[in-house]
């Protein structure tokens, strides 16, 4: 640990952050091995400890880094990166990995369809094999930063003879191929965070695959469970988040204040610090080596909050909770929330409880998982994709 | 940051505290107990308080104590929680134990690290860390004389610890409940599993503590609160770890019950929400144990985990059905020691008041 210390002492002596360019230095910093510690030597780590990763990230922060893209963390940090150094190989890991950190290179993820949300094992996107290649049509949809991405994770069926966990593959997608087309799609903000993404005659190389054909699914599984660590163990600071701008706007504005929002703002708070600290747990866990199940009970959690602080924080801008600020349809390439408007972030934290899986089916699988309950019925597991209802 | 996990020491510690609960303090044996008028089992507390050494805890080894920190009786609480046994653990082992500490006593304290007698602290059960100094007693010529109610533990006390109103202010007093003028009322509780008692006190004898009397009551309530968030923690977990095989068991309409979505959903829920309690108590005996951040840590603790036991059990209850609703069901145990903690030390709304000022978001 003193000696990580000391190697990022070094390297800020070495790599002045003042008027440094971002990719530039981020590169330099995976090259050093500091970008994600626990990762292996020359993939951006030095294969030490994951608990060390966070002194590391403070040090940064503290000298005032670079930080990496803000549209990158979520899919590209929180989900690509660790299912392609999972499965990868290590061509795919040398070739994909560095530009991911650095943020040259956003990720967005194509899984979702029309047809196929929260039972994603039955999408129906085709990938058919032709040589070296394989040849992908279909739709997707819901694909956050789609606009700016320049690779997808995709997952595509490759044999529809087969039960439909067990036809899937999983690939990654040049977003700028031939064939591939991204079209806005407006959310109840106003704006385009995601799109529809549709695939006609896309060529993926089979060097891009990850994973053997037909184990896509347990590829995605990695994936998944990864976005809801991601999305879950979030909250650093106390009052970090949304809490945050409640809190701040209680403080500055007397005025705004009475006895009954009060107590439900200090429950909230209360809520909030709990979650911090399930987080926190979870980090602690990890970081000793006994990774536990409160990634499924941060998300979960975190989402019923958002929607609680937000919907707390509108009714207290009292007359001004009634205006939006702008409706224009843009097409942001960052998830700066932290700078908006009261009325915009009660929106968009509603999809909390829907994006990386809904809170429905997150329970579902604590009831299974953790609890261990008795399954519901099902009828779809050993039924070939193709002989499905749909 | 604090340590939120369970180390190993305090596994080792649980697992001995479950084991020997299980052995000899099973549910079906506290139920037979409360209706007798003998809800302690006095030779379960011998083992727990001087075999095991579990009274002295908190108590420095030079005392005689084990010297250990809040956060392994945190594990104690959890498991005496979970297994809602009467014991004199809260009233003797920390409320009275952290006064005297507190207070600079070191004869009755070590008397109590021994477990050779048992304390309680006379203040009513709800009084919260922020009250203003209780006035019930007062000092008159050097004795005391007064009236407290709801005094947990006192039933089995030996020795009391009693804040009182002397010439200067406030005091803290060690009283012999078997001095002449002292009269212990039980009153029959809501939780029949922590007894409480009237104390009455005329004109008795007592031993006055030299140290701020005032600050010292705080930091025993302060410590009480944290603590009584571990014990609500294992309230809760057993509440969903009972309601959870239940459910597994139970068949209608052709079907494990469990298997219904709405009541996978409900135990969903209710395990995140004890996932919650787990780090916010652990952060409060981290925080008591350290010495940073304590009140802002109880506070939270406090509050949250009295209303999430609350909920687990009234959930347990609904969940398990009419068999619920029975006397012969050990789940009224566990709604009965909810709902009662629930208004011990500070009541939820009190604990978030105090946050209020602790992080400056004034009313
Ligand atoms: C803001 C946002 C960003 C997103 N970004 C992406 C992205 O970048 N890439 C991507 O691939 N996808 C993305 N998604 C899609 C997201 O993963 C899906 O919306 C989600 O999995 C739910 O699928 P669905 O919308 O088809 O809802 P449905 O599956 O149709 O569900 C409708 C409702 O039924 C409930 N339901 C469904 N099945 C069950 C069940 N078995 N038991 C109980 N309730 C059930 C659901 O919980 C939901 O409430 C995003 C979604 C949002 C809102």
């Amino acid at each position: 640990m003193t000696d990580l210390k000391a190697q990022v002492e070094q390297f800020l002596a070495d790599h002045p952050t003042e008027g440094a360019d971002a990719v530039e230095w981020l590169g330099a910093r995976f090259d050093a091995g500091l970008a994600w510690v626990h990762f292996p030597v020359g993939l951006g780590g030095l294969g030490a400890s994951r608990s060390a990763q966070q002194a590391v990230d403070e040090a940064f922060l503290a000298a005032n880094a670079p930080q990496p893209n803000p549209a990158a963390p979520v899919i590209g940090y929180g989900m690509a990166a660790p299912t392609i150094l999972k499965f990868g190989t290590d061509e795919q890991r040398q070739r994909f990995l560095r530009p991911l950190y650095t943020g040259e290179e956003v990720w967005c993820q194509l899984f979702s369809e029309p047809g196929a949300g929260s039972d994603l094992a039955t999408l129906a996107t085709r990938a058919v094999r032709d040589g070296d290649e394989w040849i992908v049509d279909g739709q997707k949809v819901w694909t956050t930063m789609g606009h700016v991405a320049r690779w997808g994770i995709l997952v595509a069926r490759t044999d529809p003879s087969l039960p439909k966990h067990q036809g899937l593959s999983y690939f990654l997608c040049d977003m700028t191929d031939p064939g591939v087309e991204v079209r806005p799609l407006r959310q109840i903000t106003g704006e385009a965070e995601f799109n529809e993404v549709f695939l006609s005659g896309v060529r993926v190389p089979d060097a891009y695959r990850l994973g053997a054909v037909g184990e896509g699914w347990k590829v995605a599984t990695t994936t998944l469970m990864n976005e809801r660590v991601t999305i879950g163990a979030h909250a650093a600071e106390r009052e970090d988040g949304l809490i945050g701008a409640v809190t701040k706007t209680w403080r500055e504005r007397p005025e705004l204040r009475t006895p009954g929002l009060h107590d439900r703002l200090l429950r909230l708070w209360v809520d909030a610090e709990a979650l911090r600290l399930t987080a926190e747990r979870l980090r602690q866990g990890l970081a000793a080596g006994q990774p536990g199940p409160e990634g499924s009970a941060a998300k979960l959690t975190f989402a019923t909050l958002n929607q609680a602080i937000t919907g707390l924080d509108v009714e207290l801008h009292g007359e001004e909770g009634l205006s939006y600020k702008d409706w224009t349809m843009r097409r942001p390439t960052d998830a700066d929330w932290a700078s908006r408007d009261a009325g915009f972030r009660y929106l968009r934290m509603k999809g909390n409880s829907i994006e990386g899986g809904t809170s429905e089916i997150l329970r579902n699988i604590i009831a299974d998982r953790i609890l261990q309950l008795p399954k519901e019925p099902r009828g779809d597991v050993d039924i070939p994709w193709k002989d499905l209802p749909r | 940051m604090s340590d939120l996990l369970y180390g190993e020491v305090e596994n080792d510690l649980r697992a001995s505290v479950r084991d020997l609960l299980t052995d000899r303090s099973p549910w079906t044996s506290v139920l037979a107990r409360v209706e007798t008028d003998k809800p302690y089992d006095l030779e379960l507390w011998r083992t727990l308080a001087a075999e095991m050494g579990l009274a002295g805890l908190l108590v420095p080894e030079d005392l005689g104590g084990a010297g250990a920190s809040a956060r392994e009786v945190a594990v104690v609480l959890e498991e005496l929680g979970r297994a809602v046994t009467p014991t004199p653990f809260l009233g003797s082992a920390v409320l009275a134990t952290t006064a005297l500490l507190a207070a600079g006593d070191t004869e009755t304290v070590a008397e109590l690290a021994a477990g050779q007698r048992i304390g309680a602290l006379a203040v009513s059960l709800t009084t919260a860390p922020n009250a203003a100094f209780p006035s019930a007693v007062k000092v008159v010529d050097g004795k005391l004389t007064g009236r407290v109610g709801s005094v947990a533990d006192l039933e089995v006390a030996d020795v009391v610890v009693v804040p009182a109103i002397g010439a200067d202010g406030p005091e803290l007093h060690v009283v012999q409940t078997a001095s002449a003028g002292v009269t212990v009322t039980p009153i029959t509780p809501l939780d029949l599993t922590r007894r409480i008692a009237t104390l009455e006190l005329a004109d008795v004898e007592s031993r006055k503590l030299s140290g701020d009397a005032a600050a010292a009551l705080r930091t025993a309530l302060t410590t009480g609160a944290g603590l009584l968030a571990a014990e609500q923690l294992g309230v809760a977990q057993w509440c969903l770890d009972a309601t959870t095989e239940y459910v597994a068991t139970r068949h209608q309409f052709g079907r494990p019950i469990g298997s219904f979505q709405a009541l996978r959903h409900r135990l969903a829920d209710l395990w995140a929400s004890v996932s919650g309690a787990v780090a916010v108590s652990r952060a409060a005996a981290d925080a008591l144990a350290t010495g940073s951040d304590v009140d802002i840590a109880v506070a939270v603790a406090a509050s949250y985990c009295s209303e999430l036991a609350v909920h687990a059990a009234e959930e347990a209850l609904q969940l398990h059905g009419g068999i619920g609703m029975t006397w012969e069901h050990p789940v009224h145990l566990y709604l009965g020691r909810a709902k009662s903690s629930e208004l011990a030390l500070g009541t939820p709304e009190r604990h978030r008041d105090a946050l209020a000022s602790f992080v400056d978001l004034p009313a």
